[in-house]
């Protein structure tokens, strides 16, 4: 029994809706006009993932990348099949943490990680680590709404990071990381690798999941579309070799080639 | 759809020692008190943000509750002039605010909690049910302020604690705590889906005031209705002010004997008993319906 997560035809259905108001509703109803509409964002999604595998989550915006990850990591609960995890799960969503606007960055630090399963002792013993990747300096006891998005994003990575996972999941967070930052989000997680914990990374960028992960999974309209080496999957999605490519993250870098952002770590 | 195996050694000291289980999965209200720490956190929290950026701070607690004993007790007692007809009116009927307060503060801020943390709920796994319970707490510890000046004011007219006073209080704080948090969890969820609930919970807490024995004593509502002071009472709310007077109003009256003969209904023990089973019932419903409503929750956010 070696499997970490398992996916079974797993579908996912949003319901529009158009009207919200008695008032619109009275309206529409009125003029014959459709109230609700749905559209399936994950339709029989299914496979498995061994421990310690690295997988790279591809596809383009709206392909139901987040939602997967927000069923497997138990913020939805899909409609219809069904999701199982092994262990303790972290990582961030949509390029945000949870966290609550109001609160400082301090305060967030010890909610986030409670949430996250972690005790008063475990997140004291790790706080210094935690405020020393996050970088937020003299802002740590500001309130988090008025953090800059990048900032917003270090604080939950670090705090995502830090927690003993064995499941950890990362969407697009190296979208509004400067490059400093990547480097040392690069860097995190190949450790995270290299513990045997199960990676899951969601990205755009192609030089960093081909870096990243042996295999890559392809989403198409919420349909699993492709199941394999990263290599094939990114020729797949026609993301190489793209003359003017434009979906990479790492669009200023991408001139000095794949290995780049590997190269001076 | 392509599929390419991939090769993987696993090496099985990688392996967390856990089964696999659903991610989503909670234990609701249980879940919420097992993880205790997460919960203190939360009541801590919104303890601080709400006296934050305030020079008095949590004094502030004991300063609101003690104008508003004065105000009703200028207002209602001496103008209205009540204040005659039950002994030590001004402590009936703060009785009656501390338990109406936390009864609204709970329904209240309850109903708004999942809403309101709407930006962590939307990204974190957790049991969602520690947002009321939280709200419910947070209330509680308003309360506090509240029996403080209520003691300090029994004791200054010579009041004398009973036991039977004090488990009538705890019974009447019983029943307000565990209705308290099963409407909180009951329309926080349906808050979620149509944003009206919080302005039905805000209609209906006006009405609690006046449904309770407390600006008026229950020997009036014994007079004018006779038989159907019966139905009075299933009034949950209006039992538990009653448990709560009994606990602090009537040990501080000249003859307490006198006082539970006319001013208390017969059946006051069998009623609480009663209504703290029916709260317990309501619970059970309200985290039934939660559990199933919460599937949504992440999308309607």
């Amino acid at each position: 029994m070696t499997e970490s997560i398992i996916v079974r035809e797993v579908s996912k259905q949003f319901t529009m809706r158009y009207h919200r108001s008695i008032k619109q509703m009275t309206v529409a109803m009125v003029r014959r006009q459709e109230i609700s509409d749905t559209f399936l964002a994950l339709q029989d999604v299914s496979f498995t993932v061994q421990q310690g595998e690295a997988i790279g989550l591809m596809g383009l915006n709206g392909s139901g990348k987040s939602t997967l990850l927000k069923i497997i990591n138990g913020v939805m609960r899909p409609d219809r099949g069904e999701v199982r995890t092994r262990g303790r799960i972290a990582g961030l969503i949509a390029t945000g943490a949870g966290f609550h606007p109001q609160l400082t960055g301090r305060e967030n630090i010890y909610l986030n990680a409670a949430i996250l399963g972690m005790s008063d002792a475990e997140t004291r013993r790790k706080f210094d680590d935690i405020i020393e990747f996050a970088d937020v300096g003299r802002f740590l006891d500001t309130p988090v709404g008025h953090y800059s998005s990048g900032m917003f994003s270090r604080l939950g990575f670090a705090v995502a990071v830090h927690t003993d996972s064995d499941i950890f999941l990362v969407d697009e967070v190296l979208a509004v990381g400067d490059k400093p930052f990547k480097r040392k989000c690069i860097a995190r997680m190949e450790e995270i690798k290299k513990e045997g914990r199960t990676l899951f990374y969601v990205s755009h960028s192609a030089p960093s999941v081909k870096r990243m992960c042996e295999r890559v999974l392809v989403l198409e309209k919420g349909v699993l579309g492709y199941d394999g080496p990263t290599k094939e999957g990114i020729r797949y999605l026609k993301y190489d070799n793209d003359p003017d490519d434009v979906s990479s993250e790492n669009e200023d870098e991408s001139g000095d080639e794949d290995g780049e952002l590997g190269a001076d770590i | 759809m392509i599929r390419i195996p991939v090769e993987h050694h696993v090496d099985p000291s990688w392996v967390p020692d856990a089964p696999l289980a659903q991610p989503s999965a909670s234990s609701g209200l249980l879940e919420v008190f097992r993880r205790s720490y997460l919960l203190r956190l939360l009541v801590r929290k919104e303890i601080q943000a709400r006296y934050s950026g305030s020079f008095l701070g949590v004094f502030w607690s004991y300063v609101q509750p003690a104008v508003r004993f004065g105000m009703y007790f200028f207002v209602i007692g001496l103008v209205l002039n009540l204040h005659t007809n039950v002994d030590y009116f001004g402590i009936h009927m703060f009785a009656g605010i501390v338990v109406v307060h936390y009864f609204t503060e709970t329904f209240g801020s309850g109903t708004r909690s999942i809403v309101r943390n709407k930006a962590i709920l939307r990204k974190m796994a957790m049991p969602r049910e520690m947002f009321p319970v939280a709200s419910m707490l947070v209330s509680a510890f308003h309360v506090i302020p509240g029996l403080v000046i209520l003691t300090v004011a029994c004791i200054g007219v010579g009041w004398v604690p009973d036991p039977a006073g004090v488990a009538a209080g705890l019974l009447g704080f019983s029943i307000i705590m565990v209705l308290g948090t099963a409407l909180a969890l009951l329309f926080s969820a349906a808050n979620v889906f149509f944003r009206d609930f919080a302005n039905v919970v805000s209609t209906l807490t006006a009405f609690v005031t006046f449904s309770v024995p407390m600006i008026y004593p229950y020997s009036f509502v014994d007079e004018r209705f006779g038989r159907l002071a019966e139905w009075y009472l299933l009034n949950p709310i209006a039992e538990a002010v009653l448990l709560v007077q009994r606990a602090f109003w009537v040990g501080a009256t000249p003859d307490p004997e006198k006082t539970i003969r006319t001013d208390l209904p017969e059946h006051l023990w069998s009623y609480g008993f009663a209504h703290l089973a029916a709260a317990f019932v309501v619970l059970a419903v309200a985290q039934l319906v939660f559990s199933r409503l919460e599937n949504k929750f992440a999308e309607r956010l």
